[in-house]
Order: structure tokens, then sequence, then C-alpha cells
């Protein structure tokens, strides 16, 4: 089973992250279970979600607590909780970003943890561009798929057009198409 | 067909197909995305001959129900929380008039302190009214849930609550087996109303009864909840004949032969105790769980039956009597009576605190090693607690409870400079 927490803030789609990459899986015949980590959202304000992806059934109804994948929409979070609580050594961290990895300042904690695959790439310029809107979930949620090969291509983009019907969902899907790309050929095959 | 859909999206789904004529609802989270989602399906003309009422508080919500079920309408409303005690009057009413109305309880802990989050203080506070109440494990049970209830309802012409967990399970993505028209109108037949306002042929609804009869007619109430405890598991059998998948009943039983340790609780926690059920096995120990389904009417023999060959019962509980401890575990000991079956209460998930599979399994080994004390509050901050009873010792104008505690653990809501 994978587990993924993800962090952002309100009005950033951390949410429909979750959805997005339960849906995915769904459709590559998985088993998958997103849920938010209710609070009194509002603009700005951090928001967690958690999707878990198996083969088996799923019947925990726990938040994620030992991540396997962080997937962080807004690295000023960095610095305001503890946000790699849990994470398996071997864990996965993909981090939106226009800084690389060795600029995020967490020389220390990485020496601390060499095991764990710390990850950056900007999903919001992304998102900017086709969207006009620096939205990092849809860019975040294909790099996943990229990164970790636990979710087809194609189901993402299934999972954006049903979520996003319209020219939105075409935008987005562009969206996701070039950030599986670039985490292809940027991180995956470095 | 199976769907990867949000449980409150699945519900309203489901309700949709129940063919509804009358809902009316007043939103408050987190039973929102149900009412909203129906709402927009009755205006899109996706749910026939169906009026949707927007009213001014739930209080009117269900009595405006109470009228149209008396009218024989087939209806629906959901809420939660301080809306279902807001409307607490009419909670009654309508159970005592027996009148065949369904309502989603979307579980959520009930102020003061004010807190959105979930527990089942809500629906334990009407548990007396006369309504059933049926308890959802996932998603996949709340949508058969919402089926059976209105047949249920309609045949003991008696209200019926189905209570999800709120966020847990109204606000989780998961795949659900989604029913179709012609499944739910092969298991549902068109509401036929014991009792009717109806000009041609004159009755009144909601007599003034005295000492003379009063008794009699509450009497007549609890003889349809014992008459439910049998027509819960028949409508379940039904139901899995035409929708191939066994939902509901009065209780779920998981690993319980042999077991010498049960795990007994209400809802989507269930999902976690199986998971712990099978670490402790695998680690050797012999426990099961059952799941409550049917809290009202409360099945004390198949409970008893169920539990007969245990050593001991852990209810684990999301509410709290204040003053006594368990609601579920009283009820528990007294389907037990005379039998040596040991009854512990675990006080857990108040407010929306969270279970964890870690937390039960400890629970379990330290009820069974050392025994709990009674009442035992899961994971209770115990520092911050004795902080507070000493500064409440010390000082007379010690301030507001939750605003103390609030201070302390560096949280929100500490004292205005």
């Amino acid at each position: 089973m994978i587990e993924i927490r993800i962090h952002g803030r309100g009005g950033q789609g951390v949410v429909t992250a979750a959805e997005l990459l339960a849906s995915a899986a769904f459709r590559d015949g998985k088993v998958a279970q997103a849920f938010p980590s209710f609070g009194s959202e509002r603009m700005g304000a951090p928001v967690t979600a958690f999707c878990r992806i198996s083969t088996n059934s799923i019947r925990s109804r726990e938040p994620v607590a030992h991540p396997n994948v962080l997937l962080i929409l807004d690295s000023t979070l960095l610095h305001q909780m503890d946000i790699f609580s849990g994470l398996s050594e071997q864990g996965i961290v993909l981090m939106n970003s226009t800084r690389k990895v060795e600029e995020l300042g967490l020389k220390d904690w990485m020496l601390q943890h060499p095991e764990v695959g710390l990850y950056s790439f900007s999903a919001s310029d992304l998102a900017e561009r086709h969207l006009g809107r620096p939205i990092a979930n849809v860019g975040m949620v294909s790099g996943f798929a990229c990164l970790t090969g636990a979710l087809t291509k194609g189901s993402v983009q299934y999972a954006i057009q049903e979520k996003f019907p319209g020219k939105l969902g075409e935008l987005n899907a562009q969206v996701a198409s070039e950030a599986f790309d670039y985490v292809s050929t940027h991180i995956v095959q470095v | 067909m199976k769907q990867q859909i949000e449980g409150s999206q699945a519900v309203a789904h489901a309700v949709a197909l129940c063919r509804p004529e009358v809902m009316a609802c007043y939103p408050i989270s987190p039973q929102t995305h149900i009412v909203e989602s129906l709402s927009r399906k009755v205006k899109a003309g996706e749910i026939g001959n169906c009026q949707f009422l927007n009213v001014e508080s739930e209080f009117g919500a269900l009595s405006v129900l109470i009228g149209a079920s008396a009218m024989g309408a087939r209806t629906y409303t959901a809420t939660t929380s301080q809306g279902l005690l807001f409307m607490a009057e009419a909670v009654y009413n309508a159970a005592g008039l027996g009148l065949p109305i369904v309502m989603t309880i979307a579980n959520r802990a009930v102020g003061a302190p004010i807190n959105i989050w979930n527990d089942h203080s809500d629906s334990m506070a009407m548990r007396d009214a006369g309504w059933l109440q049926l308890y959802a494990e996932d998603n996949q049970e709340a949508v058969d849930l919402h089926i059976q209830a209105f047949r249920l309802a309609e045949e003991l012409s008696c209200p019926v609550m189905v209570c999800m967990d709120g966020y847990i399970l109204t606000h989780a993505f998961e795949a659900v087996d989604l029913p179709v028209q012609e499944q739910v109108d092969a298991f549902l037949p068109p509401f036929e109303p014991v009792q009717m306002l109806d000009p041609q042929d004159p009755v009144s609804i909601g007599a003034m009864v005295g000492p003379e009869a009063f008794a009699e007619v509450r009497y007549l109430a609890h003889h349809k909840h014992v008459k439910a405890l049998a027509e819960i598991p028949r409508i379940s059998q039904e139901f899995q004949k035409i929708f191939q998948r066994t939902s509901g009943g009065l209780l779920k039983l998981y690993h319980t032969d042999e077991a010498e340790t049960l795990v007994l609780a209400l809802g989507s926690v269930n999902g976690t105790i199986k998971d712990a059920v099978d670490d402790l096995r695998a680690e050797g120990w012999p426990v099961g769980s059952i799941q409550l389904c049917s809290y009202r009417p409360f099945p004390s023999q198949a409970l008893r039956y169920a539990i007969q060959n245990a050593k001991r019962v852990i209810v684990i509980e999301k509410d709290l009597a204040v003053g006594r401890g368990g609601i579920v575990s009283g009820e528990v000991k007294i389907a037990l009576q005379g039998l040596p079956t040991i009854v512990d209460t675990v006080i857990a998930g108040l407010g929306g605190r969270a279970i964890s599979k870690a937390a039960v399994i400890d629970t379990v080994k330290a009820a069974c090693l050392e025994g709990l004390e009674e009442p035992h509050f899961l994971d209770l901050n115990w520092e911050a607690i004795n902080r507070e009873l000493t500064r409440q010792a010390e000082q007379r104008r010690s301030g507001p409870t939750p605003e103390n505690l609030l201070r302390e653990m560096g949280l929100s809501g500490g004292k205005i400079l």
C-alpha cells in the first residue's frame, strides 16, 4: 500500500489533488481512498489531505501518520509545521518550488535522512502558464505518477478530464502532460 | 457500477433513486454536500415528482416533513450536531406520530465548545426519541442503508436515521458500487401509508392523549422496535438478493469464533478495528470484533449470542454520558446480564480525534493484561488536564476551560491582551 500525504494551503487544490490521485488509481484498477484533514478551511490556512492506494481493500480510517510519499504544494510550509512527521526513511518527497533541492535549506535534514528521495520542480509555474493561475495540484499529481510509477499517465489524464469537464479539463490535462514529461526528463532520468 | 466517488455524492445518488417526494433541508457541515447535491438533482428534474424546500431552520425542515409525510409523501432530510438538537421537538413528534421519514445524520460532535468534527454525540442524544438508528461502516454501507431505511421506515411506519461518520465518510472519496434505478425499484415498492390526511377519507393525526392511553401508545412504539429486530435482518437479506452484497442487519461479526476478547463499535472505526484484529491475531491474540449496525432497536439477544463465549468485550464509543461514562457499553452490560463477561468502556474519537490502529492494539493488550479503569479515555493529554485542574484549585477566577486548554497547548484562543 502506498500512503500519500499532501500539504498545501487553502485555495491551492490540496483536497482535489488527493481526489485526483484516488480517481486515477481507481482507473488503473487499484483500490484507493482519499480524504481531507478536516478543518475550518479558509484561503491560505494550512490544509492536509491523504490518499491510500492499494491492490487490496482499504479499511483503515485513520489519517496517514507514516506516509511513503509527501507532496508539498507550498514550500513556505516547511518552516511552519513538522511537515516530514512520520515519513518513511525510504520515502519520497516531491516539492512544488522554483528552487532546486539543494537551495531549500534542508541540507542537515537530508544528511539525517539519506535514503529519502527529495525532489522539486515548479508545478505552479506550469499551471500559471496554461491556466493563468498558479494552482500546483494537477502538476504535482502528474509528477507523482511519473516519479513513482504508481499511476499511469493515461489514468491521470482521465481523472483530470472527469473532474474538470470542458476547456478547463483540457488545459489541466496539458499541465499534467507537461509536468509528467518534465519530471521524466529532469528528475527520473537524472 | 463501481465509481470512485465522495461519500456525500454517493448517498445523494442513492436517496434520489428512492424517489423521495418531499425533501426539506437546512445545510450544516458536514451534511452540506449531500443536500446540495440533492437540491441540484431536483432542480435538474432528475428526481421525478419531488419538491425540495429551502427552510429557515432544522426545526422547520423536519416540521415540513411531518406534514408532508402525513399527506402520504415519501420524505427525506439530513442534518447533524446542533442541527439535530435544534429539531429535537420535531424528532420526537415524527416518531410519536409514526411517520416513516428517513434522515441522514452526518455524525458530528455537539458543542459547547463548538466543534465541527466527528463523534456520535448528536445521534446518541436522540437515541430514545423512537427513531430506528442504523450506523454505516463505510460509504458502500451508507448508500445501501439509505435504500433499506426507506423500506424499513415504510413497512413499520416508523422514522429511520441513517448515521454516517461526518467527514470520515461524508468527505471520503472511495469506490462505491452505485445502485441503478431498476434494482431500487425492485426492492422498494411505492409508499403505501398506514395513515394519511385524505379529504376523501378524513382522519385527524396528532390527538392529545391523556393518562388513560398514553402508556399504551408508548408501548406500541416500543413494540414496533421489537418487531424491527426481525425486520432489519429480513430486509437486509432481501437487499442481498437484489443487490448481491451484504449490508446492514443488526450486527456484523469479524473473527468472533473462538475469540476471547471482542471489540465492539459503531460506524466507520470498525474498518480500523478490523485491521487491528488482523494484526493482533497474527501475534497470537484471540481477538475478534463486532460492528453494531442497528443501535435502535438495540439487538440485545443477538449481541448476547455473539458475545456469550468471550471473556471480555471492549466497547469503543465516540460519545460520553457526562457523569456516567459509556452509553453503548452500559446497554451491552444489560444485554449480557448474568454472564461473567467483562465489559470495558473506551471513550474515543471525541470531537474528531483520530482513532489509530496502534491505539486500538495497545488498548486491547492493556485490557487483557492489566484491565482498564472504567471508563477508559483513549489518548488523553493528562498533563494539560492536570495543569487545568491545578489552576482551578488555586484560583477562583480560573477562566474559561476551553480557552485555558488551547493556550496550554500553544493553540489559538488565548487571553486577549
